[in-house]
């Protein structure tokens, strides 16, 4: 029998996953693999854990390989074992527990984070940011309530650190050694402008800060500056940089500078042995960004099947990964005097983009605030194009060249075949278009899987869904990327189309129809399709209440104990004496625990035993309380301001017009909750421009606002238009509500929503379109005949009983039935 | 084994569930969509959850608190959580529903 060479590699990180990916496209038969890695898993997407910490992704969705990926590729893995020594005379790689023999290895251990030697630095709660480990640390101290975290370092690293830490509500202080942050992407202008946009998320930022002690007994408590200044904190988390990880090639007597040194092949001083990753070092440069190491991973896939092949180096663009901060910079802009500057300011609308020539040719661009010209100056940058034709309007952008239209995807036609889309993966546009073509790719995780683009920090998906768009034309709809859940392979837009064009009325008929592959659906799908159906059919279908999420069965929402919240309606935030006497004496009788102003104007009553519920409810209704949907996905508050009755700035009756709106609206189902406001006048102090709708009254009449978000993102609101009447206001706000209610995914807020079809989209059917809103809005009183129910006067009177009472209670002495 | 009459088939709307007190603390008595019933621990394995308010589909639990998703057949978490509940044997005899006495004692292992 032919014995395969033993192929070992040390370090299952994102370079070695791509040299295997290689590898078995080409040669899968070669080797027999042994895959070591020092953490307890398989490859991820380290990049992608700034999104993970920040709760916008989960661990599952950025690993890239799993246990069946491996095992299909006969991996032997082995998981949570360092490698400590390398045997090179006897060919042996060694850990703790054991040694394995190698006929050719490969080292990809990346880079050890680097931590600063002051006093304390040992203490628990002293954190790097490198692994999954290090994330579940982090967010395990950000759930602590009013923690605090320091987080020593301003560059990229740092501040996608500290701005998902301050997501968790964490008081969050970033220390920054030099003058501005980000000083080797950013110029001091930008750093300025980045530092003002986190300083506006509550994020301290301190520059030109000298740590000089880690302080705390047992574990952090505080971080000593030079200057004396001490910052209390529960977590240090060091972001400083990285040290290339190449202890064991020093052990071992390979040639190491900085890191373990390579050849165009990927070769080290031992011909035996590659070294691909962060850990290495070519042509004198260590790299830290991914683009270039996947690079290397395809050249050592080559070298190891004896093919030719040479590594270059590349010139690397990145980006920050902070939701919300437009932030891109590639090549080089340290001043010097062969150099010219072209600078756009525009400090209103936090712009700011610098480019950086030399000879006429790019050398240096950053982009702060709007980065979607970012690829086509990088592609002019790599390429070394000269730009005295078009410098007088470069700065402007591609849009603004040769009279083309500002239409983004007017940009990405006009970009040339081989200009860099996905600077991750280094994928031209070229290569995107014709694997669309040639392999019939219809969605986006199949160009990710097919050319990669956009698989890695995902900052160039908007880039490569308009490839697609462009490509496909109607055949491409982003909507049907996602499936539903495992259950399906539809996504939520085909499935509500669907359901309208089959006029499908019942859950089990969805599922019959539209294939469904389990028999009767998850905790996912079941809810979304409850939803799509009360509202396509609102006479017709009769509501699913096993379909639906505890909270919305019972009316009340689940607290970690198993007790719930009770929120009775308060229109537009306004109470009276009645009212909250009748509160109290609720709160007395049923003995609640906590009661509690909420954020949306009204009170939250917690800690209710469920069989107390009904109870509850009765007492609240003989006050003229109905339920505040606290807990539902449909109407949630509308907050008020004193407006023209009280205040002496008011324009208009703001109250009045909060709680009519309310009043009209309360009880029908939308895809996720719905909130709005509504100001009396641009003072705004009902908050409404972060609302899913809301109304800045003024003189000549009513400005609506739609598509802001508070809460897991922060967005502004959009404006709709002005409009003169109470009665204009009510007709826009229920038809553009309607129209997000037929038209949304199941979850999705109105600025999710409206991002998907386009604000103009929504100004022209609901302001512009008078016939169309109307319809909107007869389809929206029409449906809410059948939700205006007080679903809790309806259990008062006896409506799922079984819900609220255990079915028998065994083993407890009898009692006469009356003292139950 | 004994058993304990708990209530009649009718008494669990179909894809729900209801609980039955015992001094060693609640246990949920599910009906699924096929018609089968199944009593089990009514404490999630991950933080306590109460299982009984889930929504039920197959023969598996989502718990209204984080979403693990638990099989009634087994007690088991699915997926890449793990942990336990215990399970108990029940029967069905024409509309009545009855729980093994086992639901009373102390969990011993
Ligand atoms: C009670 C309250 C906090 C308070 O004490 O003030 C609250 C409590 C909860 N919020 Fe909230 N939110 C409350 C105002 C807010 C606000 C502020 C506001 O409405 O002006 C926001 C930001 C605006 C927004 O909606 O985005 C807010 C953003 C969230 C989010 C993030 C939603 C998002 O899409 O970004 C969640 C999570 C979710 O819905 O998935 C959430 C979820 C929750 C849940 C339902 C968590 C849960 O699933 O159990 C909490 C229920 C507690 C309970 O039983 O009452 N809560 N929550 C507030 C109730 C307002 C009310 O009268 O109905
Ligand atoms: C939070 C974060 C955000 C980032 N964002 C970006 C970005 O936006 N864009 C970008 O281009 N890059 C980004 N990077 C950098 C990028 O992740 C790295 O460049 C890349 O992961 C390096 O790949 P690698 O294979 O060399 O090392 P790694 O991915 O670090 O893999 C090395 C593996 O080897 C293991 N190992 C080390 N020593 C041993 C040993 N002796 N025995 C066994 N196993 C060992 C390590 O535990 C590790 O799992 C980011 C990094 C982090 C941490
Ligand atoms: S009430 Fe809202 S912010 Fe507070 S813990 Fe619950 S979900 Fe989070
Ligand atoms: S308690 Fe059940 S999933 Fe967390």
């Amino acid at each position: 029998m032919n014995k395969k060479e033993r192929l070992v590699i040390v370090g299952a990180g994102m370079a070695s996953g791509r040299m295997l990916e290689h590898l078995f496209e080409t040669d899968p038969e070669r080797f027999d693999i042994t895959l070591f890695g020092a953490e307890p898993r398989g490859n991820y997407n380290r990049i992608m854990l700034s999104p993970v910490l920040a709760g916008e992704k989960s661990f599952d969705q950025i690993v890239t390989h799993d246990a069946a990926w491996y095992d299909a590729h006969q991996v032997e893995c082995r998981f949570g074992e360092t490698i400590t020594r390398i045997d090179r005379a006897a060919k042996m790689v060694c850990s703790a527990s054991s040694e394995t023999p190698y006929d050719k290895l490969v080292i990809a251990t990346g880079s050890a984070p680097f931590m600063i030697p002051v006093a304390g630095r040992d203490l628990p709660g002293v954190m790097a940011f490198r692994d999954y480990d290090d994330v579940q640390a982090m967010v395990a101290a950000a759930r602590k309530k009013g923690a605090k975290a320091v987080v020593i370092g301003g560059g990229l690293l740092g501040l996608e650190a500290a701005a998902a830490l301050r997501l968790y509500g964490m008081e969050v202080v970033v220390l920054h050694l030099m003058g501005h942050l980000m000083e080797r992407q950013l110029d001091a202008a930008a750093g300025y402008l980045l530092q003002k946009e986190l300083e506006s998320r509550g994020i301290k930022v301190h520059c030109k800060a000298q740590t000089s002690a880690i302080v705390g007994h047992g574990r952090t408590e505080a971080v000593l500056l030079d200057d004396g200044t001490l910052y209390p904190a529960d977590i240090v988390v060091m972001a400083v940089g990285i040290r290339p990880e190449a202890r064991i090639a020093t052990d071992a007597g390979l040639h190491v500078e900085r890191g373990i040194v390579v050849d165009d092949r990927m070769l080290t001083s031992d011909p035996d042995i590659l070294a691909i990753g962060e850990c290495c070092e070519h042509g004198g440069i260590c790299y830290g960004l991914v683009a270039p190491l996947y690079d290397m991973a395809k050249v050592a896939a080559k070298t190891l099947t004896g093919v030719e092949a040479a590594f270059r180096s590349i010139e690397t663009a990145t980006q920050l990964k902070v939701t919300g901060v437009s932030l891109y910079s590639a090549g080089d802009f340290a001043d010097a005097p062969d150099r010219e500057d072209i600078v756009l300011r525009n400090s209103g609308a936090g712009i700011y983009k610098r480019l950086v020539l030399k000879d006429n040719r790019i050398v240096g661009a950053v982009l702060y605030g709007e980065t979607t010209d970012g690829a086509w100056y990088f592609d002019m940058l790599r390429k070394g194009t000269d730009v005295s034709e078009v410098r007088e309007t470069l700065i402007f952008g591609q849009s603004r060249q040769g009279g083309a239209s500002l239409d983004p995807m007017a940009a990405v036609a006009a970009l040339p075949d081989d200009a860099e889309i996905c600077g991750c993966n280094g994928v031209c546009k070229g290569k995107i278009v014709s694997a669309i073509i040639a392999k019939d790719l219809t969605s986006l995780d199949d160009v990710r899987a097919h050319t990669k683009a956009s698989a890695s920090c995902g900052s160039c998906t908007g880039l490569v869904e308009q490839l697609m768009t462009l490509t496909l034309g109607d055949k491409y709809n982003p909507g049907a990327v996602q499936p539903i859940c495992g259950c399906t392979t539809l996504g939520h837009g085909d499935v509500r189309r669907l359901i309208k064009a089959k006029s499908l009325k019942t859950i089990p008929a969805v599922m019959q129809e539209l294939e469904w592959k389990t028999s009767c659906g998850c905790a996912k799908c079941r809810p979304a399709l409850n939803y799509y159906l009360v509202c396509d059919w609102p006479d017709e279908y009769a509501d699913d209440y096993q379909s639906r999420f505890v909270n919305e069965r019972v009316h009340a929402n689940i607290q970690k104990d198993g007790t719930y919240s009770v929120v009775p309606r308060m229109w537009g935030g306004v109470t009276s004496a009645k009212e909250l006497r009748a509160i109290a004496d609720v709160v007395d009788k049923f003995h609640i625990p906590t009661v509690k102003v909420t954020g949306g104007q009204r009170i939250d009553m917690l800690g209710v035993r469920k069989e107390d519920l009904p109870g509850v409810w009765a007492d609240l209704g003989r006050a003229g309380f109905i339920s505040g949907h606290a807990y539902a996905k449909g109407l949630r508050t509308v907050k008020t301001c004193v407006g023209s009755d009280w205040c002496r700035f008011g324009t208009q009756d703001s109250t009045g017009l909060g709680i009519r709106i309310e009043k009209f609206m309360w009880g029908s189902w939308t895809p996720a909750k719905v909130k709005m406001a509504v100001s009396g006048c641009p003072r705004n102090c009902a908050e409404a421009t972060c609302k899913d709708v809301g109304v800045i009254c003024v003189d000549s009449g009513y400005e609506i606002h739609f598509a802001g978000a508070a809460g897991l993102d922060i967005k502004g609101t959009e404006v709709l238009g002005v409009v003169k009447t109470e009665d204009d206001a009510l007709e826009h706000i229920v038809a553009l509500v309607q129209m997000y209610r037929e038209q949304a995914h199941y979850l999705e807020r109105i600025y999710k929503w409206a991002k998907r079809v386009g604000l103009d989209e929504i100004r022209r059917q609901i302001l512009e379109d008078p016939q169309k809103r109307k319809a909107y809005f007869d389809r929206f009183a029409f449906s809410r005949k059948f939700a205006q129910v007080d679903p809790w006067s309806e259990r008062v009177s006896g409506k799922d009983k079984h819900e609220f009472r255990p079915m028998a209670a065994i083993g407890f002495p009898v009692v006469a039935e009356g003292a139950l | 084994m004994s058993w304990i009459a708990i209530g009649v088939t009718a008494d669990i709307p179909l894809r729900g569930a209801r609980c039955v007190t015992t001094p060693q603390g609640p246990i949920a008595v599910f009906r699924t969509v096929e018609n089968r019933f199944f009593a089990i621990e009514d404490r999630c394995p991950h933080k306590g959850g109460p299982l009984s308010q889930g929504i039920v589909h197959g023969a598996q639990v989502t718990c209204p608190l984080h979403n693990w998703v638990i099989s009634l057949e087994t007690g088991m978490a699915l997926g890449a959580d793990e942990g336990s509940v215990r399970t108990f044997a029940l029967k069905v005899e024409g509309e009545k529903l009855l729980i093994s006495s086992e639901a009373l004692a102390r969990r011993t292992a």
